[in-house]
């Protein structure tokens, strides 16, 4: 039966050959738009290590009170990062099963290759946990170890990039690199680790960017070695002495903090010691206000943070918004080209076809409609995708990415919405009277 | 003619009906928040800066094995360093004026703070939220500034701090913007202003016509005409430089300067994005917006092209459908005007309809837009040019079917369909 309707449908889209090619394209446009502009949406706002983000938190204290808070936007959040003082006593405290104060850097590197004039990289400043709680992978070597923390050793991990240009691609671990005029010893490199939006530290790289992480290097050393921070600086009072030394005395946020704790009583006794060093702080008079900290997981703190570009979203909805128009107009397309066809249907039922068959038939010559209208929206989504990067910044852009999933769904979405938009069309024909158009004819 | 004949046709097929207007309300209500998209980034991307942008470039660079700038004879030590920068830059030819400078419009780096006309205000509170720049004596000249009050830095005003020393400077410009907030009356010049809760004073010595801050995100828009001047080189292990050369030299001199760089110290950090023209960082800035606009543009397009077609298709089987009818009515007396004025006016009936329903989806769609992502209200008139625009589409795509429909034959009443 099915190649019977097949054949129809067939038959019926060759008999109005402008009308089923204006359907095709309708849907062809329709799917292509809202394809390419899902397919942006998703590189930006799916999960960055969906196997661990659950586990994932950033705790948030509320060390500047009111005073903080005079833009009404944020919705009474405390700051969003961490001053030195705050994240150091977190880190000796160590109350999660991994964690990891770090703040960006942007040191200079003099290459090996004395022909190479010397460069810039960027990267962050963490603690030996950092790679073990993000999972993070090595081409070679490893991370340091938590003596290495404690020593304060010049140590340091390279991405795979780096190494690269450095060092040919080859087995580093173990050579020598000149950060800042001072000699650090390659401990690992990563294995292109590149993860987008930088989640560990969105409030210092903005989440999406087209900056590298090349090297990690332990934040005591950075500290030590007076490292400055390259990322944001927020203050709600000027520090009272000048240098970086200063900014780490001083009530300014600059520092993320991520903590892994594995199951529901770990979160909640994380919580109740984050508000107990809240207490406590405000016991010895370092804050009047009251309680109000924050323990987000990782997907809500994405949210919180608005990493995903308002600007993606409200394309999704227009182009969303223009899918439903064109389904509009194919119902209403389809509804003349059943509608027309009465007489052939009214001769079908007489000869006792059920309506059933009918229903079959036209949903039938529907689907078709919208599989070739998929097939053709598959081509221009991918024509958007590799032109959206004229129009949207190279960090947005470069994400987008067709792949299997992406064209199997473009299909199943053409399909369905076509379908959908020959149900009622369907309907209307499946309840023509048999005896009043044989009677007019 | 009457409308009843037209209404009693309408209502054999209502389903028709409904999606056309269905479509020409969504057609309304996407295009005329589209266009309020694309109408409020053009007018982001084109306002002027106030410098003088052409024949401008910025150099960022780092020194490697610098002293760290917290103490103060490292701090000298840097301060030298880049007095000899600015000295090679100013010596190249074609160059007509260079300054230290901390940021520029547009570039994303910036040193946000507030400004107050008490001492010792909370840094969040203060009058009026500004953005700092750094340079020395040729900032004004460099950058091309208009001065419409008060007078220029002299040499001797600039003086040197590190990167991160609270102190400020005793006098700084501002811009028109930030002086009529702090002093409505239009007297700023000679005022004192305390910068970021400080306890001393600063003079406000001039005023300048117009300068954006950096940031073009949402977060600056509050204050995006507020910024000061301050006559200082701020000291670091990096630095920029803002150069201006004379008009069409632009490209040899960026060319040039690494080599003029290294020259004066080999032992430095400068890549491919550190020279920067003006041009290209206007671009980066707004790159953003540009594709948001374009994006907003094509699907504008390609609803609208649906639309016509759509209605181009349903009513061709409209006119395909009676054709009798319209044989009927021409023979007994109907003009081809008349039959043509007949499906004009039936479109506009239904064109009319959705678009009041699509009024109301504008609106909607507005509000959505609104609550979830900062979008500004929809001024009433986009509303009625949308609605002007789709009345209008409707009646270009019924053009050509009508017209088919006015020359069926008066004959075509006496044949059957």
């Amino acid at each position: 039966m099915l190649g019977y309707y097949l054949d129809l449908a067939i038959r019926s889209l060759k008999r109005s050959p402008g009308l089923t090619l204006l359907m095709i394209l309708i849907v062809a446009f329709g799917v292509g738009a809202s394809m390419t502009s899902y397919s942006v949406f998703r590189a930006v706002s799916g999960d960055p290590i969906p196997w661990k983000s659950s586990r994932l938190f950033v705790p948030q204290i509320d060390i500047w009170g009111p005073k903080g808070r005079l833009d009404a936007s944020n919705n009474n959040d405390p700051p969003d990062a961490m001053d030195y003082l705050d994240a150091a006593a977190l880190m000796r405290d160590h109350r999660g099963k991994y964690q990891s104060a770090m703040y960006r850097v942007s040191p200079s590197i003099v290459p090996p290759d004395p022909h190479m004039h010397p460069i810039n990289v960027g990267g962050h400043a963490v603690y030996s946990e950092f790679f073990a709680m993000l999972d993070v992978p090595f081409k070679f070597g490893s991370g340091w170890g938590a003596d290495s923390d404690a020593q304060r050793a010049a140590v340091v991990v390279i991405n795979a990039k780096l190494n690269q240009k450095l060092f040919g691609g080859g087995n580093s671990v173990g050579k020598t690199l000149d950060i800042d005029g001072k000699d650090y010893r390659i401990v690992g490199v990563l294995d292109n680790w590149t993860p987008k939006p930088v989640y560990y530290d969105v409030v210092n790289t903005g989440g999406f960017t087209t900056d590298q992480e090349d090297v990690f290097l332990p934040f005591t050393r950075a500290i030590d070695v007076g490292m400055p921070n390259d990322g944001n600086t927020n203050c709600a009072e000027v520090p009272k002495t000048p240098g970086f030394v200063g900014l780490q005395q001083s009530p300014c946020v600059w520092i993320s903090y991520m903590v892994e704790l594995d199951d529901k009583a770990a979160v909640s006794a994380y919580k109740n010691y984050l508000d107990g060093y809240f207490n406590d702080q405000k016991a010895s008079g370092r804050f009047n206000w009251p309680l109000n900290n924050r323990l987000r997981d990782l997907p809500a703190w994405l949210a919180s943070e608005h990493v995903v570009p308002s600007d993606t979203k409200v394309s999704l909805v227009v182009a969303l918004g223009l899918l439903v128009a064109c389904l509009v107009n194919t119902a209403g397309l389809l509804l003349a080209k059943f509608l027309r066809r009465s007489a052939e249907i009214g001769v079908r039922r007489a000869l006792g076809a059920p309506r059933m068959a009918i229903y079959t038939q036209f949903l039938i010559e529907a689907g078709m409609v919208g599989f070739t209208g998929g097939l053709l929206g598959l081509l221009l989504t991918w024509v958007g995708i590799h032109g959206i990067g004229w129009v949207l910044p190279k960090e947005i852009a470069s994400l987008a990415r067709v792949d299997l999933g992406l064209l199997a769904l473009t299909l199943l979405v053409a399909v369905a919405a076509t379908m959908l938009a020959g149900l009622y069309p369907t309907f209307r024909a499946s309840r023509v009277q048999p005896a009043l158009q044989l009677k007019t004819n | 003619m009457t409308l009843h004949p037209m209404i009693a046709a309408l209502r054999k097929h209502k389903a028709g009906v409904v999606l056309i207007a269905l479509q020409i309300a969504l057609t309304l209500a996407i295009v005329c928040n589209a266009i309020f998209i694309i109408y409020a980034r053009i007018q982001n991307v084109q306002r002027p800066t106030g410098m003088d942008e052409n024949n401008l470039f910025l150099i960022t660079q780092q020194w490697v094995g610098a002293p760290s700038g917290d103490d103060p004879a490292s701090i000298q030590k840097l301060d030298a360093m880049l007095r000899e920068d600015v000295n090679a830059l100013r010596a190249m030819p074609d160059v007509e004026s260079v300054t230290p400078i901390n940021s520029m419009p547009l570039f994303p780096s910036s040193w946000n703070g507030s400004i107050a006309l008490k001492p010792g205000e909370e840094l969040r509170e203060g009058n009026a939220r500004t953005t700092y720049y750094f340079g020395d004596e040729s900032l004004m000249k460099t950058l091309g500034l208009h001065l419409i009050a008060g007078r220029n830095f002299s040499a001797a005003d600039v003086t040197n701090k590190g990167f991160r020393d609270p102190a400020e400077a005793n006098m700084v410009i501002v811009t028109k913007a930030l002086a009529d907030k702090l002093y409505p009356h239009g007297d700023a010049v000679g005022k004192a202003v305390y910068l970021d809760g400080s306890n001393k004073p600063s003079t406000i010595i001039g005023e300048v016509e117009r300068l954006q801050v950096p940031s073009v995100s949402s977060w600056a828009s509050s204050f995006v005409w507020n910024s000061t001047i301050e006559p200082v080189r701020l000291n670091s292990n990096f630095s920029r430089y803002a150069v201006r050369t004379k008009p069409g030299r632009l490209d040899a001199v960026m060319r040039q300067v690494p080599s003029t760089l290294y020259g004066v110290n080999p032992m430095r950090v400068l890549d491919d994005d550190s020279v920067k023209s003006f041009k290209d960082i206007r671009a980066e800035a707004y790159r953003a917006d540009i594709g948001m606009a374009a994006l907003m543009g094509v699907i504008c397009l390609i609803l609208l092209a649906v639309t016509a077609a759509g209605i181009v298709g349903l009513t061709s089987f409209w006119v395909g459908q009676r054709h009798r009818q319209i044989g009927v009515r021409r023979a007994l007396g109907a003009r081809k005007i008349d039959i043509l004025h007949y499906f004009q006016l039936e479109n506009l009936l239904i064109a009319g309809g959705g678009a009041l329903f699509g009024i109301a989806l504008a609106i909607g769609l507005n509000r959505v837009l609104m609550s979830k992502f900062e979008m500004e209200s929809m001024p009433v008139y986009y509303v009625l040019a949308g609605l002007a625009v789709v009345v209008l589409l409707g009646q270009i795509a019924v053009f050509v079917p009508a017209r088919r429909a006015s020359n069926v034959p008066p004959v075509a009443a006496t044949r059957s369909a």
